[in-house]
């Protein structure tokens, strides 16, 4: 909304400068995002002038030569306008000064001749949107009167930004009641408080009719006819007003009913009555696939909640929205039906984001304004009309009304107002806020009743709505206390869960791995290129209806998919050796229904369980080396064992037991791939990326792993551990080489040793592993490290002894003899 | 025999004074001293001698082996020092030479450091950390924040919604947490939500998906001012002890009153200058920073969990939102929202 400070200053006068201003209706809750000026910033070397003579250019068809009279004697300046003629009173700019867009004057020569400023259009003041020549003033004031004493120059505009509460400041008025509100600047009388006199013919039902289907959808339709109307230019003053409101002027009638929205917030719209065929109109909902050509010279096609204005002949304009071409003012207009309409706001708004359609109109009806709103906008533009248009207003207004609602009486109770803010504003300041702001208020006790105006009708419905009123008037920032609230027995603090989720978010940083925010989006086409095959159900992700791209339409279902992203980014980068890890949610088709709150498995507070399941995840990636090469090693490429390594090392620190099994994934490697889990629960994947897969994202290698945070954090012992006593009696280590076949997997074997070795077998490290001739074909040999310890004695050689026939018989279970 | 004793002394006296290395020293030792030396074997036959002879032989031979033990063990001194000091001289290294790299330590995410940040000031002053779904319901996202469906208000954030569930949305702010907690908890109820939240928006100031950090305190008596006071305490947390706040009101559909809240410019100290003279190019010459949005919790929000214990005549309180990309970037001078999400290692690695 651009309120342009002169037309502010005509309905209130703070006699504040505009800076003042705009920082006192910012800070009461009126948003003013810039002052802009519309033409130029300083009047300096603007002044009127008079042209004397004017000539051909010698050597220009198009350039008159003129002498101009500007005040301090006579000047020559080369015009370009065509209609630039001897006896004129013109606008000129003399060189030194600073034209609107910055361009500073200067002497010149034009095609040989010497120019001494420039005479101006109205456009190059910004008075108006476009000019065909230069602007010519009314005779009378002397050359060389500064140009500001006769045009707007410099016109200050308040741009605001308002918040969708207040229709009323949709309008210059509605502005400038709050500028009365927060400064206490005298309010002049409502514009709308005269009514135009009727001089026409007959009665307005005489011209037309209105027949209104959807009362429910046009709680209000009002209509007045004015004949012999002479469509023309809107006068100066009118069309620099519009200019610097924002709206273009097009002629007297159009620009009336733009004037009077930009006053009152409430639109009108003009028909040619003669394109209304028996004057009649209708409000009713379209046919679905219903169509009409609108203003702006498209023709769309409606649906069945659409409301049109329509004549016998078909829709004559999209209810609140945009008027149709058919029944359009055009030059030749004489008679006019005057539509100042109330709509429903859901209606609207929903009609117009179908169409795509938004408009200075349905932007204002889509916020719901009052029906007693009308009448005031036809009395003004009646005014006008007369005015300016040289009309004649027919007797009578055409009104069919819903019911109209009543006003709404709220209490204010004085104890809510301190309760609420936790400040005191008096009884007789709460009083004279309201009353500014054009409410109704009346003492009672210390409470007070108050009526609310129908501009504020759909803003102010509760008791706490008049209490941000007066808080805001009354100044929060000047007078709000600060204090802190009384917590009472709540005490604040991370959840275990979430402590220990940082902690593995540490531990990961602290193995070397840079953290990375990754988009939840990815395209749909990501489940294929990471070769998930359609019947899994990665490869079915939650789809957005309305995304900003194919690229990002889909939720993702693994975090691999925007790692990969990143570490091929990077790598494009120059960047060889990464290590990232992300801590995030994935998102899946299968709701769980809520079993108790755990937000890492996706179920959360509340009534209703999310729509989706949304588990928390922990998922890194390495490409390059994990280690940093140096002139004594180091630098080897990060393989399955560097990342399972590093994977192990952060469920040590969380004191989690993590189990691995040869397990396949479409995008890792076939051989090198592991299924984690955590007791029996499933938990994750770990493995060296698939050549294919790495080719797609342009890597020469990757690995990585995905596991779930919930089930990884409830296994999590770090921080509950119990003392355990390990200094009264000593361990006994010893070292165990085992022979199995070639395809019995370690996890087998430390299985068959802790099996045989019982409660007193404390650790059984595998720390070598050896294949060779020796051992016979398909045989390898692992060594392992073992610790016995008892707690409550020392263990007897021959204790030990025993155990280590026990794991032997347990060994002998899976084809492992021990070698001696 | 006593002669023969003397002469092995002698001659051993001398090997051992030659002796120019421990392991000559060694074998000296064995020769002279060892099981099947002469002087050894002398000592071992002195039962076989006549009576009167054993006295001497016995005593000379004895004291022979003492000096010949003695010089052995100095020698040995004396070599080692030497043989250590060589030692050393060919142990030189190149102390010029890189030292070997220990495992390199990652970084966090500044998003996920910004975040913990607010948390735990947060924490500080009394709350709790809650987390809901960022795939939401229209009732939590909109409705029950005094959002009804066709009411203007909901334009103010452009939503995506999930195909073939018109009431299933991306959550456009961290709110939907404040009823969800609520319906989980009567009051008084104190929480933050972190996470992230999705507008259908991408410029260079919007991102589609972003971060937020909502809080929410419910109790008996909690008023504005007490909000102006929570706002303060966290905002000095995050951008220094001097700073001052601004409350401005302002019109969001879930609280009453509600406000915006502009932080005084820790660049210029809220003067809207720098040092030099010219215009404070992060607060624009305002000598504020707009922060975050938060108000008076609506009591039609609190008339949807009022069957939880919320009756809106007994409890109130506040709620605000703060953007966590917007302080990291006002503190850590990122220019550009999109940089979060680029994930380039030479910007992730420069923050600890």
């Amino acid at each position: 909304m651009r309120a342009p400070l002169s037309w502010l200053r005509e309905y209130c006068d703070p006699g504040m400068d505009p800076a003042a201003l705009a920082d006192r209706l910012v800070m009461t809750g009126t948003e003013v995002e810039r002052i802009d000026t519309v033409g130029p910033k300083s009047g300096d070397g603007f002044v009127v002038g008079k042209v004397l003579a004017r000539e051909q250019h010698p050597d220009a068809d198009r350039l008159s030569v003129c002498r101009v009279d500007t005040g301090e004697g006579e000047r020559t300046i080369v015009c370009g306008a065509p209609n630039v003629d001897a006896g004129q009173t013109v606008a000129v700019v003399l060189p030194g000064a600073t034209m609107p867009g910055g361009m500073k004057i200067r002497k010149a020569k034009l095609r040989g001749v010497a120019s001494e400023g420039m005479i101006l259009s109205a456009a190059e003041l910004e008075i108006a949107e476009e000019a065909d020549g230069i602007m010519v003033l009314d005779d009378g004031p002397p050359p060389g009167t500064p140009l500001s004493e006769v045009l707007p120059l410099g016109e200050p505009v308040l741009e605001i930004e308002v918040t969708p509460n207040r229709t009323d400041c949709f309008g210059v008025h509605g502005v400038a009641r709050e500028v009365h509100a927060i400064t206490g600047a005298p309010l002049a009388p409502d514009p709308w408080a005269e009514d135009a006199s009727a001089e026409g013919e007959g009665e307005a039902s005489d011209y037309a009719s209105v027949r209104v289907d959807v009362p429910e959808l046009c709680p209000r339709f009002t209509a007045r006819v004015f004949t012999d109307i002479a469509v023309a230019p809107s006068p100066a003053w009118l069309q620099a007003r519009l200019t610097a409101a924002g709206q273009r002027p097009i002629n007297n009638v159009v620009d009336i009913t733009n004037y009077v929205m930009l006053l009152t917030a409430q639109p009108l719209h003009a028909f040619d009555l003669d394109k209304v065929p028996g004057g009649e109109l209708i409000v009713r909902t379209a046919e679905d696939g219903e169509k009409m050509t609108t203003l702006d010279d498209v023709e769309r096609s409606f649906d069945a909640e659409t409301v049109l204005v329509c004549d016998r002949e078909g829709p004559s304009g999209i209810a609140g929205i945009m008027g149709g071409q058919r029944s359009e003012v055009s030059d030749a207009t004489t008679r006019v039906l005057l539509e100042v309409a109330c709509w429903n706001g859901t209606n609207i708004l929903r009609t117009s984001r179908m169409l795509g359609l938004r408009s200075e109109a349905s932007s204002r009806f889509e916020k719901q304004l009052h029906p007693d709103l009308c009448l005031r906008a036809q009395r003004i533009a009646s005014r006008l009309l007369i005015e300016l248009c040289g009309a004649k207003m027919v007797p009578g207004t055409i009104d069919e009304a819903a019911e109209i609602p009543e006003p709404r009486r709220l209490r204010l109770r004085a104890s809510r107002v301190e309760g609420l803010l936790g400040m005191t504003i008096s009884q007789d300041e709460q009083k004279v806020y309201l009353e500014r702001l054009g409410f109704e208020a009346s003492a009672d006790g210390d409470d007070l009743e108050v009526v609310v105006p129908p501009d504020r009708h759909y803003d102010v419905t509760r008791e706490v709505d008049l209490i941000e009123e007066v808080a805001r008037v009354h100044g929060i920032d000047e007078h709000l206390p600060t204090t802190l609230p009384a917590t009472g027995t709540e005490v604040g603090g991370l959840s275990r869960a979430q402590r220990l989720r940082r902690r593995a978010e540490d531990g990961l940083r602290d193995l070397g791995f840079d953290q990375v925010v990754g988009w939840s989006f990815t395209d749909p086409g990501e489940a294929g290129r990471l070769r998930i095959p359609d019947d899994d159900p990665r490869a079915t992700p939650v789809l957005l209806a309305n995304p900003l791209s194919e690229e990002q339409s889909a939720m993702r279902t693994t975090l691999l998919g925007s790692l990969l992203d990143v570490a091929a980014r990077n790598n494009a980068r120059g960047a060889g050796n990464l290590a990232l890890f992300e801590s995030a949610r994935v998102y899946l088709q299968d709701a769980t229904p809520a079993d108790g709150v755990d937000p890492l498995a996706g179920h959360f507070a509340g009534d209703q369980p999310a729509p989706f399941s949304e588990p928390h995840r922990f998922a890194a990636l390495a490409t390059g080396s994990l280690s940093e090469r140096s002139w004594r090693g180091g630098g080897e490429a990060a393989d399955f064992f560097a990342l399972k390594g590093a994977l192990e090392a952060l469920a040590r620190q969380l004191g989690v037991a993590l189990s691995f099994a040869a397990a396949e994934q479409p995008f890792l490697h076939p051989g090198r791939s592991a299924a984690i889990s955590i007791g029996d629960t499933a938990a994750g994947w770990l493995g060296e990326v698939h050549p294919l897969v790495c080719r797609t994202w342009d890597l020469d290698a990757a690995v990585a792993f995905e596991i779930d945070a919930a089930p990884l954090l409830a296994a999590a012992t770090v921080g509950e551990e119990r003392y355990e006593d390990v200094t009264t009696f000593p361990a006994v280590y010893q070292d165990l080489a085992v022979v199995v076949p070639a395809d019995v997997p370690a996890e087998a074997v430390s299985e068959a040793i802790r099996a045989g070795g019982g409660e007193l077998l404390q650790g059984a490290e595998v720390f070598d592993l050896f294949e060779g001739e020796q051992l016979g074909e398909n045989r390898k040999s692992l060594a392992l490290n073992l610790e016995f310890r008892a707690p409550d004695r020392t263990l007897t050689d021959e204790e030990v002894a025993g155990l280590r026939e026990a794991i032997k018989a347990k060994l002998d279970e899976i084809g492992g003899t021990l070698r001696e | 025999m006593l002669e023969r004793i003397e002469e092995i002394r002698g001659e051993a006296s001398a090997a051992i004074a030659a002796a120019g290395s421990s392991a000559e020293l060694e074998e000296l030792r064995v020769r002279y001293l060892g099981r099947k030396a002469e002087l050894t074997g002398v000592l071992r036959g002195i039962a076989e001698l006549p009576p009167e002879e054993r006295g001497e032989v016995g005593g000379a031979a004895n004291r022979a082996r003492k000096e010949l033990e003695a010089l052995l063990e100095q020698s040995a001194e004396r070599l080692s020092a030497s043989e250590l000091e060589q030692q050393l001289v060919s142990d030189r290294i190149d102390v010029t030479l890189p030292g070997a790299p220990p495992r390199p330590v990652g970084h966090p995410h500044l998003i996920a450091r910004t975040t913990r940040l607010i948390e735990d000031t947060m924490v500080g002053l009394g709350y709790h950390v809650a987390e809901g779904p960022e795939i939401e319901h229209d009732y939590y996202n909109f409705t029950a924040l005094n959002h009804p469906p066709g009411h203007p208000a909901r334009m103010l954030q452009d939503t995506f919604y999930v195909q073939s569930h018109p009431d299933v949305l991306l959550r456009t702010h961290t709110s939907p947490m404040q009823v969800r907690s609520m319906e989980a908890k009567p009051p008084p109820i104190f929480v933050v939500v972190p996470g992230k939240v999705y507008r259908r928006d991408s410029d260079a100031t919007h991102s589609p998906m972003f971060h937020q950090v909502e809080g929410l305190a419910i109790g008996e008596g909690l008023t504005l001012a007490d909000l102006q006071g929570t706002l303060l305490a966290m905002c000095r947390a995050l951008f220094g002890a001097e700073r001052e706040l601004r409350l401005r009101p302002h019109f969001f559909p879930f609280t009453e009153p509600s406000v915006e809240v502009d932080v005084s410019c820790f660049q210029c100290g809220g003067s809207g200058e720098l040092a030099g003279g010219e215009r404070c190019n992060l607060c624009k010459g305002q000598g504020w920073i707009e922060i975050l949005g938060a108000g008076m919790v609506d009591p039609n929000v609190l008339g949807f969990v009022e069957g939880h214990g919320y009756d809106a005549e007994r409890v109130q309180g506040f709620a605000f939102g703060i953007g966590v990309e917007r302080v990291a970037m006002l503190r850590h001078g990122v220019p550009d929202l999109r940089r979060f999400f680029d994930n380039d290692v030479r910007m992730l690695e420069q923050f600890g």
